[in-house]
């Protein structure tokens, strides 16, 4: 790409003028009836699509008009996340906007003959509503995207993430430019941001604003700014998909932070499994660079800011800022006692200005559009838009962004679909490890960072697991505390040891050794993790328990008086039988059987399987011809 | 010379603050934590991971208090006062989070009290104790773990490892040695060196501060009891003790008695009681390490000046430091041997002829404030005519078991006198226990021995002064002598390196690995009682106060003065750096590399030989 290195507001201004030209026939509203002789395509490029193939849908694209001789009536774009991610990989053509889903290699050559040669939608790659049973044809009719406000993602599915010009077009870097160019005060972008009731996005909501003035309070030798795109929480992209849609929107922020708080150094330290992100970063930065946005005299404002790239290996406990940092300077990540907060004390002890990717994504659009625009969206408590990873047992998995303040309701059953299957909703995880479940009758529940907190739960970075009936709240806990302390650093006593020995209860309460003292035990030791814990990982550690003991506590005393499993998960207190009469001796039971548990003599039913034996792996339930094998 | 404080410990922080604790306000110098104002208001918060100024991370988060406006508790140890900071040290909610994680901590721990170690004197069993701890709640998965201890000097437990990382903060930021990190996590995080290797395949400079720092028996060192009673009660065995001088000052703590009595006689008294043969004083030799050692200074300062600085050598730690991190020094190094191998060495040799004892039944003890000296001792070079030096080396710690299991009411036994030949000593050879002591010693002779005149107290000039490094110019004769005195082998790399980068000049350097000397050994007694659970540097001055105080009442006072040091020279060695001198009383160095689990590491020798 031939980048020049812009020098002044009206250069980027003419670069935008002339590429918003290109991609203008994807925003514009154009008149069907015309005909059409240029389409753009946007591939979802995000990891969710390309793990559905759709790189490989690109290229056979590519070579198909090349061989058609399209090239010059269609282009192809790779795009970031649309967020409907459960009908991936997803195809828009522009500039009709029509949504296709689930478009696998075959699909090429239809949608090449139909659509582009000939004009017609192809109807059967089409989103069909599950309320109406209509064909949904483009973007805004599709059910998934009613309710949501896309701010951070605003970019993700209309520009090329990898063409910096193309981010310049939406209006991109204007932000960055008017502040350099009419040497905005720092402390006037702080108070529009203050004003913006904007708070930070990776869990502990802290307003950024503030956080921006304490930062911006302290003095140093050389001070940093540090973007937190470690996101550890498990099922949870948010992060991800911004780098991978839209990475220029946080370099922007970036930079703006840089310079309201004088520094001159930033890093984003990103998660090693996180390549495509890593990627296109990379391209960004390097783009960036050559249009001379990062670097020496930005803008000739003699503002100099550099952006380098960590990658983490992997620990969940990096996301937490002290730990971050000192993964950043190449130690052990750890967290360390606060105060001294990093504002005063961070990077190399100098004041660093530490904030999650979503919230710097939010940054330049909220300066451009003004504080009061943003501070219209949400609640009274929580301004802007969060977005969410919808995972589990729901129809329409994938990545959505809401207005603070939607309920729980419009998430799963107008965004989401509704329960998979039909079933029935019975709880609500959010917050990730960090969070809480939240039972079914809260659904009506308006979520904000404050409602989540007083229901038991947190808002968290964002992850959205939905749970039916044939989900244990108790293997549910197991599952976080197995996570919490296996990526627990170590460091303190009620962690290290804490989260394991709340591993152990629940593993004995699941297993059926459990006593009711143990929930008392259980209890006390959540409370005392959460009070005594170094950092942020230790003291919400417990909150999964905690907030299943307060609404799911039938359960846990199903589990330990009973001795049985209400969702019929917990292997400990099933069996896995034979129905006597259904049996019809075949012996293909016996034969699966990795332990040998089973025996029986062949033609004469019914085979048996040894309790003491058997490790209830489940292996020989599908086998069976005559479905007499079932768990009990 | 006196013992000088360094002035950073003096300084006084003159402003202060009002906080509120437990309702009460106080008045408190701005700039320490709320462990340490809590401990100026008679409150002791418990506390397991803090050493003050060495391990402030608060980790173990024993020490927790309520702190208004703060969501949850705090490390007392790391949280810093401020102007108004309302602080409940007493609350249900403090102890019982308190409790919880020592309960926690007691949970993964192997708890075999009794036939630990450390019973009676272990941090963790105080502060279970303290906060009353009647029962562990909690079950379930802990380290079982083997001992690793293929060194001879110190050994380490896991499963007794309560993860304070206090070796490591000692080992890292006074030590700089950095043997210990954290591996894993979870459960299964482990304070080791890389890769869960053997002191003995990492830098490890065996000086045992990480012994003293930690609060269970996680690391000890390795006890050699068992084979000196043996050698004992062997008929066939001469069995002489040797007693390092700084222990005449420490062997009465365990027993109760003040940090700083002076106890040589009770000693004394004690060993000949157990059963040794013969009772010889360190001392003796030492005042012999200081003639050699100061007649190869004159000899390099007057003929080989390109062979300076000259770097002492009676600290094994320090030795093993320099062949790990300063290869190119080691020419620098005085080739002396450290007292105890002298007396070993002229135990076996001049005293079993002068005797008629055979030197193979000859079974020489040493009782040193020192786990290095255990490594020293099984060097293999450290022969002389074919007969080990010294064969054991028992720290203070050992001794008062024996002393114990013998029942001897040590504050109580009469004063005895050590036995000849190696019973007189110099006051030179007995301050050899503290920093800055060899260095004076080693001034008084060096006076002497340049300009023939007696010189009564040398004073120097101290220019520059930093915790644990001094350095200063002292005028003998015709000569300056740019000199540097340092404690904590951090600050022996701190000197070298400017050395090295020309900033500092150096023409003797005394460095003792311990941060104190040989008073603040890795082999002194542990102060992890009840009693005695304030552990800071401070009690590595007191020791080390009286060290000189006594010195300052001896009537010899000088080396070259004692009529030992003369007969043994007129009987055998002749005179300094003669070649018996040299055959016996000196030794040399091997470079040994930062990553010396890669080579192949010479064998030890002795009781510690590996087959």
């Amino acid at each position: 790409m031939n980048l020049q290195p812009l020098r002044t507001k009206e250069d980027l201004q003419q670069l935008r003028d002339k590429t918003y030209e290109t991609i203008s026939l994807r925003i514009k509203d154009t008149n069907v009836e015309k005909e059409i002789n240029k389409y753009h395509i946007l591939i979802c490029a995000g990891t969710g699509c390309t793990s559905s193939q759709s790189h490989k849908v690109r290229k056979k694209f590519e070579e198909e008009t090349r061989k058609r001789k399209l090239t010059d009536k269609v282009k192809f774009f790779k795009t970031g996340c649309f967020g409907f991610c459960k009908l991936g990989p997803i195809i828009v053509v522009h500039p009709d906007k029509t949504f296709y889903t689930k478009v696998k290699l075959e699909n090429v050559d239809e949608i090449i003959d139909q659509h582009i040669e000939k004009g017609q939608v192809v109807e059967k790659l089409l989103y069909k509503s599950l309320k109406t049973n209509e064909l949904q044809k483009t973007m805004n009719d599709v059910d998934f995207f009613h309710g949501q406000n896309r701010i951070a993602l605003r970019n993700c599915g209309v520009i090329n993430p990898e063409d910096i010009n193309e981010y310049i077009a939406m209006d991109g870097y204007q932000a960055l430019a008017e502040i350099l160019t009419k040497k905005i005060a720092p402390k006037d972008i702080i108070e529009t941001i203050k004003k913006s009731g904007l708070r930070g996005r990776g869990g502990g909501g802290f307003p950024t604003g503030k956080k921006w003035e304490i930062a911006a309070s302290y003095e140093g030798d050389k001070k940093f700014v540090l973007c937190n795109a470690d996101e550890g929480d498990p099922g949870a992209f948010m992060d991800r998909s911004i780098l991978e849609g839209d990475p220029h929107s946080v370099i922007e922020a970036m930079i703006i932070a840089g310079y309201c708080i004088n520094a001159h150094q930033g890093y984003i330290y990103v998660r090693a499994e996180y390549p495509i992100a890593v990627e296109r970063l990379e391209i960004a930065i390097d783009q960036a660079k050559k249009a001379g946005l990062l670097g020496n005299n930005i803008l000739d404002s003699a503002f100099n800011f550099d952006l380098d790239i960590r990658l983490g290996a992997g620990a969940f406990v990096c996301g937490e800022e002290t730990a971050l940092i000192k993964s950043v300077m190449g130690f052990r990540g750890e967290p360390n006692p606060r105060p001294p907060y990093p504002a005063e004390a961070g990077l190399w002890e100098q004041p660093t200005l530490n904030n999650n990717v979503e919230t710097f994504a939010n940054i330049p659009i909220i300066l451009r559009k003004g504080p009061e625009w943003y501070s219209s969206i949400g609640t009274d408590d929580s301004k802007g838009t969060k977005v969410f990873a919808l995972a589990g047992q729901i129809t329409n998995t994938g990545l959505i962004e809401v207005p603070m303040g939607t309920t729980l309701r419009t998430i799963i059953y107008e965004i989401g679909g509704g329960i998979s299957d039909g079933n029935e909703l019975k709880a609500i995880q959010t917050g990730g490890p960090s969070g809480g479940c939240i039972p079914a009758d809260l659904i009506d529940t308006e979520i904000d960072f404050k409602s989540l907190t007083d229901i038991g739960s947190m808002m968290g970075s964002g992850g959205m697991i939905v749970m039916d009936q044939s989900d244990c709240m108790i293997d549910i806990c197991r599952f976080y505390l197995d996570f919490a302390q296996d990526e627990s650093c170590g460091k303190c006593t009620p962690c290290r040891v804490g989260t394991k020995r709340l591993l152990e209860i629940l593993k004995n309460i699941s297993n059926g050794n459990g006593e009711m003292e143990d929930l008392e035990t259980l209890e006390k030791l959540c409370h005392d993790i959460k009070d005594a814990s170094l950092c942020g990982l230790g003291q919400t550690a417990p909150n999964p328990i905690l907030s299943t003991l307060k609404y799911f506590r039938d359960e846990y005393i199903a589990h330990i008086k009973e001795k049985r499993c209400p969702a019929g998960v917990c292997n400990g207190l099933l069996q896995v039988v034979i129905s006597d009469e259904k049996c019809v001796a075949c012996g293909i039971c016996a034969r699966v059987c990795p332990v040998n548990a089973i025996t029986g003599e062949n033609k004469k039913p019914p085979f048996h399987i040894h309790q003491d034996v058997c490790i209830k792996c489940g292996a020989c339930i599908p086998k069976c011809p005559v479905d007499a094998i079932y768990k009990r | 010379m006196e013992n000088i404080r360094e002035q950073e410990e003096h300084k006084i922080v003159e402003e202060k603050i009002t906080i509120t604790i437990d309702g009460r306000d106080y008045k408190v110098p701005k700039g320490i934590c709320v462990l340490e104002a809590a401990q100026m208001v008679n409150i002791e918060i418990p506390n397991l991971c803090y050493l003050k100024d060495i391990n402030e991370v608060g980790t173990c988060r024993v020490c927790v208090v309520e702190i208004e406006g703060s969501r949850t508790l705090q490390a007392a140890c790391v949280y810093p006062v401020r102007e108004g900071l309302n602080i409940r040290t007493n609350t249900a909610r403090v102890r019982r989070a308190r409790k919880t994680a020592v309960k926690l901590l007691l949970s993964e721990h192997h708890r075999e009290c009794t036939t630990c170690k450390r019973n009676l004197n272990c941090e963790l069993q105080n502060v279970a104790d303290n906060l009353g701890i009647r029962n562990i709640p909690f079950t379930g998965e802990r380290k079982d773990d083997m001992f690793y201890d293929n060194n001879p000097a110190i050994e380490r437990d896991y499963n007794k490892c309560i993860n304070c990382r206090r070796c490591m903060a000692i080992c890292n930021k006074i030590q700089e040695c950095y043997v210990y990190s954290p591996l894993n996590r979870g459960l299964n995080t482990l304070i080791s060196p890389a890769f869960k290797k053997d002191l003995n395949e990492v830098t490890c400079i065996t000086c045992g501060q990480c012994v003293i720092a930690c609060p269970t028996a996680s690391l000890t060192e390795k006890e050699h009891i068992q084979e000196v009673w043996n050698a004992i009660s062997d008929p066939d065995k001469h069995v002489v003790v040797q007693t390092a001088p700084s222990i005449q000052v420490t062997m009465g703590e365990p027993f109760g008695m003040p940090i700083g009595s002076f106890v040589a006689g009770k000693l004394v008294a004690a060993l000949k009681r157990i059963g040794f043969d013969r009772v010889f004083a360190t001392d003796v030799t030492a005042d012999l390490t200081i003639m050699e050692e100061t007649s190869e200074l004159i000899e390099r300062l007057l003929h080989f000046p390109e062979k300076l600085p000259l770097l002492s050598s009676c600290c094994p730690g320090w030795v093993k430091f320099a062949e790990h991190f300063y290869p190119e020094f080691l020419p620098h190094l005085s080739t002396t041997k450290s007292p105890h191998e002298m007396c070993g060495a002229l135990s076996k040799t001049w005293y079993a002829k002068k005797y008629g004892i055979d030197p193979g039944k000859i079974v020489n003890v040493g009782i040193m404030p020192c786990t290095a000296k255990k490594y020293e001792a099984a060097r293999p070079e450290m022969e002389s005519d074919g007969y080990r030096n010294v064969d054991y080396i028992l720290t203070t710690r050992e001794l008062s078991r024996m002393i114990r299991e013998v029942g001897l009411d040590f504050p109580n036994l009469p004063d005895e006198e050590y036995d000849e030949p190696f019973d007189q000593y110099s006051g030179a050879g007995m301050i050899f226990g503290a920093t800055g002591g060899l260095f004076e010693a080693v001034l008084r002779t060096a006076h002497k021995l340049l300009t023939g005149e007696e010189m009564p107290v040398p004073g120097y000039e101290d220019n520059h002064v930093e915790s644990g490094l001094k350095f200063g110019k002292v005028t003998l004769a015709d000569k300056t002598l740019r000199i540097a005195i340092a404690h904590g082998t951090g600050n022996a790399k701190k000197a070298l390196e400017r050395f090295k980068n020309g900033e500092q000049k150096i023409d003797y350097m005394e460095v003792m690995a311990c941060p104190g000397g040989c008073v603040g050994g890795g082999g002194q007694p542990i102060l992890g009682s009840r009693d005695h659970k304030y552990i800071s540097l401070d009690y590595r001055h007191n020791r080390a106060d009286a060290l000189f105080n006594i010195e300052r009442g001896k009537k010899i006072r000088r080396s070259h003065e004692n009529p030992r040091i003369k007969q043994i020279y007129e009987e055998f060695l002749g005179e300094p750096l003669s070649a018996i001198s040299k055959k016996y009383l000196h030794t040399s160095y091997i470079p040994r590399g930062q990553h010396p689990y890669l080579e192949q590491e010479p064998l030890y020798k002795g009781y510690n030989e590996i087959n």
